[in-house]
């Protein structure tokens, strides 16, 4: 239809904080669920949680399934958070986007960490 | 009205050295603004969460390297500190879940009165703290 693309693209409108504002709230609720999945199995633990018992949670592939989940929603989650904390109080945009930078350099390496951490099992 | 606007006293351009130490934030003030510093201590302290659930899972050794320093120590730091660092990030996650969870209460079942932000915010701190401190003792061995 309409070109809208490119040099073309009309960048104005609304709306455009919904999607985060949105994804924030959906990973919140899934990460809430998933700690209180896995609360709920170290209180049914019967006797002291030594490491069979604790690794033994993670062993199954359900629980990695979700696991992996929680860290791709926590990484979508924690980069809205720390944008946001940065847009409020970091005026000089030059210092900003270092420290989006580094954000996202922090984020992703953790979670490449918790991910072979989870497959090492 | 007109007259009693001019009276009150406006602030604007908030200085943080002498505006921030003086204003009484609200009860729901204080929750939103410990809930963005528990996200923020959380980010910080990313590494080390993921430390923890690395040498947790990874094997039995591993798993008493995880447990020997919050007794021992581990490298220059006491265990005592690291309990502490521990706690921290305890009431870091309950505080952020449980102001997330009011959050997201009040947008889905629209709950928007000022009331409702005082009493829930109440709430929150009364359950975050409460759950923190009996984790807490938990951790420190008191029970």
């Amino acid at each position: 239809m309409s070109v809208n693309y490119g040099s073309k693209r009309i960048v104005t409108g609304a709306g455009y904080g919904f999607r985060d504002w949105l994804a924030q709230r959906v990973t919140g609720a899934l990460m809430a669920l998933f700690t209180i999945a896995l609360l709920v199995q170290v209180l049914f633990t019967s006797g002291p949680i030594g490491y069979e018992q604790w690794a033994g949670i993670f062993a199954g592939q359900c629980m990695k399934f979700l696991t992996f989940g929680v860290i791709i929603a926590l990484l979508y989650h924690v980069w809205v958070g720390m944008r946001d904390i940065w847009m409020d109080y970091i005026k000089p945009v030059g210092v900003r986007l270092v420290l989006h930078v580094f954000t996202l350099v922090w984020l992703v390496g953790c979670a490449g960490w918790a991910v072979q951490a989870l497959w090492r099992l | 009205m007109t007259e009693l606007a001019r009276k009150r006293p406006e602030f604007r351009n908030i200085n943080a050295l002498q505006d921030l130490p003086t204003y009484r934030l609200p009860v729901a003030g204080w929750v939103s603004i410990l809930h963005r510093v528990s996200g923020l201590l959380m980010f910080i302290l990313m590494p080390l969460i993921i430390w923890m659930f690395d040498n947790s899972i990874t094997s039995e050794i591993s798993f008493a390297k995880f447990s020997a320093a919050f007794n021992v120590g581990l490298g220059f730091v006491p265990g005592w500190f690291m309990k502490l660092v521990a706690l921290a990030l305890i009431w870091g996650y309950l505080h952020h879940f449980i102001a997330g969870l009011r959050h997201l209460y009040m947008d889905v079942c629209h709950a928007v009165t000022k009331e409702f932000g005082k009493s829930s915010a109440i709430v929150t701190l009364v359950l975050s703290l409460g759950l923190t401190a009996a984790l807490g003792a938990k951790l420190f061995g008191l029970y």
